[in-house]
């Protein structure tokens, strides 16, 4: 870890209010090493997604925000670069996948127009052929049946965990080093949720990329990330490698959160064969009395 | 089938039914409304035995079930009866006065469309700065005046007090007018190849076209801001934002088009409107549209023209509706692709 992809150094960030100035984020700091999972955890309004809006530029578009701290993304200086040069890292250096897949794709445009402007930020002379031939790669890599067919389609036409893999695709399209995933399919199902995380952890373990997982759900968190912070209130309280803060988290905030966890033993749903016995006749593990 | 034919041939139909309730309706309201149209066409002089006669003429004793069908029948042919007022075919009216009434309205909505898009536009990107306060004042006073008044103190300001454009008509009586093609004087004049003629009549239809679109142009103005605003929250503008696309790519790809399929109804059904507000506009500027002769004919009671006048502007507003609702269907594909779902 000793060249680190990202790292924040005391990063503030205040909000201009008729109130005078509220800050929201006092001092954050955080490395992501190359290759790294690491997860950003607290609950709602710790200053997670801000954070990742940071570290985009996207806040720094804000008037009314004021921003301080050191950011350094593959050794630059964000603060020192332009709004062009901030520019021109996203999508290209690093991208994000967001909470509501369906809602984030643009409903007037069928996916294979977006895949291009996406595709595009890299080689501004792709053609129409070529960049239908590397989505459809793309989406053959997130195990999506029928690529040209998603392709011609819609958000709205698709399914909430198609979406999400569409959009999994598209931050990945370009290969960044750093990929940003805020609460990624919190508005999917759990299910879906779950498999389309697994797609993403192997897909950027296979390319190297890393990541900086946003999240409230532990038990996600546990699965997918090598390191965790634990924000709260716009402070990091802990931090560390998964297995050592989920055995012993130290900071009351930390056990609090982890106490609020329901438990589940076995996990996940059990794959029933579709010959078995008890998918043929869903009645053959109850003892049913049939009325004489 | 595809789902835009299937789109055009339910639109299609539907307005076929409401043109259906739309001629009885006033085709009993013209006939109930008190005076007799044999009397008033002959006037106090005529005998009572020449009153009897036209009414026998016209068919007016018979049951009002009879005479409708007598009006569809005739209709079926092509024609709509002879106008009292005129003593012509009312179809032959129609033709005569319609296309300039037309002509006013079309320009009237390029304006809507090409004025009051943009403004929204700029006022939603400079929101809460000088340029969206001074559109929004305006675009709130074109909504709230009504377009006659607008054509007043159009014509005070600009034809009155500043002599920039012609006071009224449709073209200079210097000018000689060119043969009547289409009946669109504009498009006629360029028939012609009479580009003079076409300068002229374009520098006469621009005060009343404007007087006519200023309450579109505010309405459009206003609710393409508030739909760009509305636009410009949603997580797929921030996923934009997020791979770098430039901002003014954003404003024209990403906002512009979802923002528009509101817009879209709305001046849909405000060109429509604009067809009911030309008759006072028209007034106004001394136009020669279909506002004069329907004015007369209701006065007179003139059944046919009433009828017939009512029935194609209907007409008219139905057909607009149906291009805005295939508009609608192009640039949004939900509508596109919702026909085909729906069980």
């Amino acid at each position: 870890m000793s060249d680190p992809i990202l790292s924040l150094l005391d990063l503030k960030l205040g909000f201009k209010t008729y109130e005078g100035l509220v800050e929201v984020l006092h001092g954050i700091s955080l490395r992501i090493g190359r290759g790294e999972k690491v997860a950003l955890v607290g609950e709602s309004g710790s200053g997670k997604s801000v954070t990742a809006r940071i570290i985009l530029g996207l806040l720094q578009e804000l008037k009314s925000a004021r921003i301080s701290g050191a950011i350094h993304f593959d050794g630059a200086d964000l603060e020192k670069l332009s709004r062009r040069e901030r520019q021109a890292l996203r999508g290209t250096r690093m991208s994000m996948i967001f909470q509501d897949p369906t809602s984030s794709l643009n409903p007037v445009f069928p996916i294979h127009v977006q895949f291009h402007e996406v595709l595009r930020r890299m080689d501004r002379n792709l053609t129409q052929r070529q960049g239908m031939q590397r989505a459809i790669s793309l989406l053959t890599d997130v195990s999506i049946p029928e690529p040209e067919r998603v392709l011609q389609a819609y958000a709205f036409q698709l399914s909430g965990g198609m979406n999400q893999r569409v959009m999994i695709a598209m931050a990945l399209a370009n290969e960044p080093s750093l990929l940003i995933a805020d609460e990624p399919g919190t508005a999917l199902d759990v299910t879906v949720q779950a498999q389309t995380l697994h797609l993403m952890r192997d897909l950027v373990v296979r390319k190297g990329t890393s990541v900086l997982f946003i999240s409230h759900n532990l038990g996600v968190v546990r699965e997918f990330a090598d390191r965790v912070y634990v924000i709260y209130k716009g402070r990091i309280v802990e931090h560390g490698p998964t297995d050592a803060l989920f055995g012993q988290p130290r900071h009351p905030y930390t056990k609090a959160l982890m106490a609020a966890v329901p438990r589940i033993t076995g996990g996940g749903i059990p794959d029933i064969p579709e010959n078995s016995e008890a998918f043929l006749d869903p009645m053959i593990d109850h003892e049913v009395e049939v009325p004489a | 089938m595809s789902p835009v034919v299937q789109l055009l041939a339910k639109r299609l139909s539907i307005s076929v039914i409401v043109l259906i309730g739309v001629s009885m309706l006033i085709f009993a309201i013209a006939r109930i409304i008190p005076g007799d149209p044999a009397r008033i066409a002959l006037g106090p002089n005529a005998t009572t035995e020449q009153v009897m006669q036209l009414r026998d003429k016209l068919h007016l004793d018979e049951s009002i079930i009879v005479q409708y069908a007598n009006f569809v029948s005739d209709f079926a042919r092509g024609d709509l009866g002879i106008s009292l007022y005129t003593n012509r075919p009312v179809m032959t009216d129609i033709a005569q006065f319609l296309p300039a009434t037309l002509e006013l309205v079309f320009v009237a909505g390029l304006f809507m469309i090409g004025f009051g898009i943009p403004l929204g536009i700029l006022s939603a990107r400079h929101r809460g700065k000088a340029a969206d306060n001074v559109i929004r004042v305006l675009s709130l006073l074109g909504v709230s005046a009504p377009s006659f008044v607008w054509a007043v103190i159009l014509m005070l300001l600009f034809a009155f007090f500043l002599p920039i454009f012609p006071i009224a008509g449709q073209i200079s009586d210097t000018l000689t007018v060119p043969p009547r093609i289409s009946g669109f004087l504009l498009f006629d004049c360029l028939l012609a190849g009479d580009l003079r003629a076409f300068a002229d009549a374009a520098h006469h239809i621009v005060l009343p076209a404007f007087a006519l679109s200023l309450s579109g142009i505010g309405q459009a103005a206003r609710l393409t801001r508030a739909n760009m605003i509305e636009t410009y929250d949603k997580p797929y503008i921030e996923m934009a934002r997020s791979y770098g696309f430039p901002e003014q790519r954003i404003a024209r790809r990403y906002a512009f088009r979802p923002s528009l399929i509101p817009s879209l109804t709305i001046i849909g059904l405000d060109f429509a409107a604009m067809l009911g507000n030309a008759f006072l506009v028209e007034a106004v500027y001394a136009w020669p549209g279909l506002s004069r002769y329907g004015v007369q004919v209701i006065l007179r009671k003139d059944l046919n023209a009433i009828v017939g006048t009512v029935l194609v502007i209907s007409a008219t507003f139905l057909i607009v509706n149906i291009i805005v609702d295939l508009l609608i269907a192009f640039i949004n594909p939900r509508i596109r692709y919702a026909e085909r779902s729906r069980p």
